[in-house]
């Protein structure tokens, strides 16, 4: 099992910037597709989804780099663990 | 304390802070069950700024102010304690929903509006991140060991309850006033704001008998709570790995299983089935209160079997049958399955009346409402709006003659037609099982949730921890359905198929559902912490 959690955890880390690239991808599409009277609001949403969906992929990024270094082999069993 | 009076203290734990939060709820969701009405007096289409705030105050407040009060309340939860944190997001959310409430529209105080409706929006979402894990770890850190599943269920219920209740007060506040009515400036669309202040101001009078949380009481006696919660909360990696793991393997998941249960199927039911509006609300209404129970039964189970599995299981549930319930919606509703009965067909033609915004008065539109009943008692409404532009003999673009109607020639490329299905009695109670069942995935992933969360976390930085996994899963993650799932669909058309696939919008919540079943099935454990005092 820990082969797979360390295995997956590449995977996951490759995962993240693919979704990066994604939404900026189809950000800029969206952004190009639109008119002139929304494209102000069309900028707007983009970089909100942008803005909050960056720090989440960095975040999944180093949940592959933990799993991938084999950290999720043993889960605390107390929070002293936690704590430590 | 003996165990009667135990039983009751902590069935009082619940009920207040079950109360409070599906107010919370209420007061969140109405906004956005009101918000064409809200937009259209607050944000008015032609004015491009005001579409900008309109689109902050929707996307901004569920995906980026969520997680931030849940960082700032978890903060202060975690500093001074759960009770009068818990008890501030209350009046914060109430005081500013009130207040929505009283705004005049766009038409009386002109941008003041829409700024001061975005202000007390984000307002709204800052509270909302505040009170579940506020909620959640108050009711868990009082709940016997062994029944912590089944107490915190309680408080997962009201989520769905809060929906049902905003659902309810609209509907009956709609019926009785009429649509017109209903969406004026001063109309019967701010009475579920204003209802707002007399429950919130019974339930702040319930939460401030409360005690503090047992073991917050105990950290705080010993001098034992953080000192910086959301350092030790994410600047330890330690704990900062837990957080994700919540997030990516349980909370992800769940958020997308719970937003397409119970708002991508409504809608779904209504833009692209479309059912009546008054009949899919009512159908919502039912399937969510014959599903609500099972809150408590997978609450009470995972303390039985553990918490992992069953939630697992929603998810796995969710992602094999989603296309196939959705399938049979658009069967189910369609024109095709059914046998119309031909005697009860009723055509009713409007007047020719001019265009209301057409400058040229050449154009005009003419109505037509088709009823076409099926033997199945069901009635299909077709309401078909041609635009008439003018070609008599004095010549084209000259003003149509509505005195003599019959000397026009027209032409109409493109008639709009809106479709109301009023679906028959089997028909309806087949959407109610289909749109029950989608809840009762819900149900698995989201009763045992709040007992899962409170245990992977210590006492002294729990607030703080759970919650911001828990509004980014929801939030965000959830929040993100009706906007990616459109835009998938959008993907799907072409000029061959113009409507395009409208399956499509499900392959969001599959992805991310899967995404999480996968890391939960391989990273999760099933082991119940029966400790929570450390």
């Amino acid at each position: 099992m820990n082969s797979i959690k360390k295995l997956l955890g590449f995977v996951w880390m490759l995962l993240a910037p693919a979704i990066i690239f994604f939404l900026i991808y189809e950000a800029s599409q969206k952004i190009g597709a639109a008119t002139s009277v929304t494209k102000a609001n069309v900028i707007l949403q983009w970089s909100i989804i942008l803005l909050i969906f960056t720090p989440i992929c960095i975040g999944f990024f180093m949940f592959g780099k933990f799993a991938a270094s084999n950290e999720y082999a043993h889960l605390p069993a107390s929070s002293s663990e936690i704590e430590d | 304390m003996n165990a009667e009076k135990k039983q009751s203290s902590i069935a009082f734990v619940i009920g207040a802070s079950s109360v409070g939060t599906l107010i919370e709820w209420y007061d969140f969701y109405i906004f956005g069950m009101l918000a064409t009405i809200l937009s259209k007096q607050f944000f008015p289409a032609e004015a491009g700024t005001a579409a900008l705030l309109s689109t902050l105050a929707i996307f901004a407040a569920g995906f980026i102010v969520r997680p931030f009060g849940a960082l700032v309340f978890g903060r202060l939860g975690d500093l001074i304690g759960r009770k009068h944190t818990f008890l501030l997001t209350l009046i914060i959310m109430g005081g500013s929903t009130f207040a929505i409430g009283l705004v005049p529209g766009f038409a009386t105080i002109g941008w003041a509006a829409p700024i001061l409706v975005l202000v007390l929006r984000l307002l709204q979402g800052l509270a909302l991140g505040g009170e579940y894990g506020g909620a959640a770890t108050y009711v868990a850190e009082h709940a016997p060991a062994g029944q912590r599943g089944f107490w915190t269920s309680w408080i997962q219920t009201t989520a769905t309850l809060g929906l049902f209740l905003a659902l309810g007060v609209i509907i009956l506040i709609r019926s009785n006033q009429g649509v017109e009515k209903f969406s004026a400036e001063w109309g019967g669309w701010r009475y579920p704001f204003w209802i707002s202040i007399l429950l919130v101001g019974v339930s702040v009078l319930i939460r401030m008998r409360m005690s503090e949380s047992p073991m917050f009481t105990k950290l705080k006696s010993e001098g034992k709570t953080s000192a910086n919660p959301l350092k030790e909360s994410f600047g330890h990696k330690a704990n900062f790995k837990m957080v994700l793991l919540a997030l990516f393997g349980a909370v992800m998941g769940q958020g997308v299983v719970w937003y397409t249960g119970q708002f991508y199927a409504q809608s779904f039911i209504e833009t692209v089935c479309k059912i009546d509006f008054i009949q899919s609300r009512n159908i919502m209404l039912v399937a969510i209160l014959m599903a609500t129970p099972c809150f408590v039964l997978f609450g009470w189970l995972s303390d039985k079997i553990g918490r992992k599995w069953i939630m697992l299981l929603g998810m796995l549930l969710a992602i094999g049958t989603y296309r196939p319930i959705y399938k049979e919606f658009i069967a189910i509703t369609s024109a095709s399955n059914r046998t119309q009965i031909v005697d009860l067909r009723v055509t009713k033609l409007g007047p020719l009346m001019p265009l209301v915004d057409a400058k040229d008065k050449h154009k005009m539109y003419i109505r037509q409402v088709i009823d076409t009943a099926y033997t199945d008692g069901s009635v299909f409404r077709y309401t078909i709006t041609d635009t008439l532009i003018g070609y008599n003999e004095l010549g084209t673009n000259r003003p149509i003659n509505l005195i003599n109607p019959t000397l026009i020639k027209y032409k109409s490329p493109k008639p709009n037609i809106v479709i109301e299905k009023t679906m028959g009695k089997a028909a309806t109670w087949d959407l109610i099982w289909l749109i029950f069942i989608q809840i009762v995935y819900v149900t698995m992933v989201y009763g045992p949730i709040a007992a899962f969360l409170v245990e992977m976390f210590p006492t002294k930085i729990r607030y703080t921890s759970m919650s911001l996994p828990y509004h980014i899963g929801n939030g965000v993650f959830g929040g993100l359905v009706p906007f990616l799932g459109t835009l998938i669909v959008e993907f799907t058309k072409s000029p061959e198929h113009p409507a395009g696939d409208v399956l499509a919008g499900l392959w969001y919540p599959i992805g991310v559902a899967a995404v999480s079943f996968i890391i939960g099935l391989v990273y999760l454990t099933n082991k119940i912490d029966k400790n929570v005092m450390d």
